[in-house]
């Protein structure tokens, strides 16, 4: 009689033992989805939409995305065919060094041949790089092919952000999930990655 | 008068063990009669810790845990509030002189075997309680906002990201946000100053309560239960109260000379305590040239870095800290102390102190080819104290323990 009783009362302490730590999951839920991105954050990180069509060939714009800049700059097919002139320049042309989402697709680094996205902050120390586009002698570089220089500590990067040999930054300009729908880029999204 | 008053805690005494923990625990618990100077910092952690509480609540007063405020509103517990810097630097110099006593404590246990069996618990819920110090130090460190909590903790996050596959995810859940904002610090705030002091308190009666099971330590490591007296009190020891509690007030009296002249005349530790950057506000913009942590990091981070590979470095750097965890089986010696430990062990204890130290240094320094090499070595030495211990303690030549202390 005793032994029986053990052996029921065990079944019972199993079963209920189940049943009560099955709830757990349940119960730790609502605990740890609280820590997820609130709603408000995710919309103050959401991604940023814009026209990219009305951009000047040349033309350099800068939007805000998560509290980074992030630089577009739509090319002129001569200075895209120029992009391989200042190839040994540059400390890593390919981006080997860093995790590139649109390795090797396009010249541009981005996913459009004629627009180029990366974020404007050098990877230096954070400074933002200028805008210097003309292919002319500049102080800091007598055969300036167009590009970008760091006003902080003189770090240079062409103009489809890849950083130049014997700069303070040790990367190139890095490149955020994007994508076109026709002329409209979206930064910070990617359906297809 | 006092009749009444002996009636009042009598009627207490019936009802809450007063008396008996009272004897059980201080004027009748036996400790070793005849130990060092060693010995005197668990106490000393002790008493740190009910500073950094005290300190801990008045600083929650005026303290404001949104982004745009926490970094202003220490300024204005700098500035506005009466006796605001006191309690801040206090609380600062606490931390880091807590780190300090507790890792003076830890090589106490290191020199004499206070992990030995039967303590193996007492040092496990200690290891855990450096643990647990660890995460309160750097949440804490997030608070102000500066751009030395920025930074540093954008250091420390992105450790998690390291981990494969669901890194980058465990990155967002824990900030909360995509980048360290003023919701990142908000949780910290409530993991700091609820949370781990929890666990912390806990952990500390736990350490205690087993402690006072398996009874102290002594640095030549008899075991003073061989010998009782008629009462079964062991004959080579004192009551704690009033002996070792008289003993540590003298202990407590330097320290806290200590602790003053470092409160008053060097609060940021020439920038160890707390470093130059973090007197400028948090700015996700703008990098600051150089990322140290705090120095009682510093061994950790030198590791981290030791090691090209992310995922590599925390790997090392978190078995570092959990390899204190197995020492009990790690040490294979017949003696505790390292009075009469062999040779080995005493050249072991003697690398791994210089190569932590220098770990230290290191952290604290920017990165050059030479540091890199040493940082290496020192990492290997630091490992290799701990692994090779199950065959040096084994097969070493020990000294003989005499019966009585």
């Amino acid at each position: 009689m005793q032994e029986k009783d053990k052996t029921r009362r065990k079944v019972l302490i199993g079963l209920t033992s189940t049943v009560g730590l099955s709830g757990l999951p349940f119960a730790a839920t609502p605990f740890i989805a609280a820590w997820n991105p609130s709603a408000k954050a995710k919309a103050a990180g959401a991604p940023v939409k814009l026209d990219v069509s009305k951009m000047q060939f040349g033309q350099q714009i800068q939007v805000s995305w998560r509290k980074q800049p992030v630089f577009i700059v739509r090319h002129t097919k001569e200075s895209i065919a120029n992009l391989d002139i200042a190839i040994p320049k540059l400390a890593d042309p390919n981006s080997d060094l860093i995790d590139e989402p649109y390795k090797g697709i396009n010249a541009s680094r981005s996913k459009s041949p004629e627009y180029s996205v990366f974020s404007g902050v050098c990877t230096h120390l954070g400074c933002a790089p200028k805008y210097f586009p003309e292919v002319e002698p500049k102080p800091w570089d007598a055969t300036w092919n167009g590009g970008f220089f760091c006003p902080c500590h003189g770090s240079m990067f062409d103009i489809v952000g890849r950083v130049f040999k014997g700069v303070p930054a040790p990367t190139n300009l890095l490149v955020p999930p994007h994508m076109f729908e026709g002329s409209i880029l979206t930064i910070g999204e990617d359906k297809e990655l | 008068m006092s009749a009444i008053a002996g009636k009042f805690f009598n009627w207490v005494n019936d009802r809450l063990p007063i008396v008996n923990t009272f004897e059980r625990h201080l004027s009748k618990h036996p400790v070793p009669s005849k130990v060092n100077f060693w010995y005197l910092f668990g106490a000393l952690a002790a008493v740190t810790l009910i500073i950094q509480i005290v300190t801990g609540i008045w600083l929650i007063m005026p303290y404001s845990n949104t982004e745009e405020q926490a970094f202003s509103s220490i300024e204005y517990i700098m500035r506005d509030v009466d006796y605001g810097w006191v309690i801040r630097y206090m609380h600062t110099t606490g931390a880091s002189l807590f780190f300090a006593v507790v890792y003076l404590h830890m090589f106490r246990g290191l020199l004499y075997g206070s992990y030995q069996k039967p303590k193996e618990l007492v040092w496990i819920f200690g290891c855990t309680i450096y643990l647990a110090m660890m995460a309160e130090g750097f949440l804490g460190y997030v608070l102000p906002y500066g751009q030395m909590s920025y930074w540093g903790a954008q250091v420390i996050i992105s450790l998690f990201g390291a981990i494969p596959y669901i890194g980058e995810s465990l990155e967002l859940w824990v900030r909360g946000d995509y980048y360290i904002s003023g919701i990142t610090v908000s949780r910290f705030f409530a993991l700091h100053v609820v949370a781990l002091p929890l666990v912390l308190i806990a952990l500390v009666f736990l350490h205690l309560v087993a402690l006072h099971e398996v009874g102290a330590g002594n640095p030549e490591g008899v075991d003073i239960e061989k010998y009782l007296d008629e009462d079964g009190v062991p004959l080579d020891s004192v009551p704690f109260f009033p002996y070792k509690v008289l003993n540590a007030l003298v202990a407590i009296g330097v320290f806290m000379t200590v602790f003053s002249i470092i409160m008053f005349f060097f609060p940021e530790g020439g920038g160890y305590f707390i470093e130059m950057a973090n007197f400028q506000e948090a700015n996700p913009l703008v990098t600051p040239d150089h990322i140290a942590p705090v120095w009682y990091y510093a061994p950790f981070y030198t590791m981290l870095r030791a090691i090209p590979d992310p995922l590599g470095g925390l790997i090392v750097m978190a078995a570092a800290v959990a390899i204190f965890f197995v020492v009990p089986w790690l040490d294979r010696s017949k003696v505790a102390s390292i009075r009469y430990k062999g040779i080995f062990s005493k050249i072991a204890i003697t690398m791994f102190g210089v190569s932590f130290l220098t770990l230290g240094y290191l952290g604290t320094v920017g990165v050059t080819e030479v540091r890199k090499t040493m940082s290496v070595i020192c990492t290997v030495i630091y490992f290799a104290f701990f692994l090779l211990m199950p065959i040096y303690t084994k097969y070493e030549k020990t000294g003989v323990v005499p019966e009585r202390l």
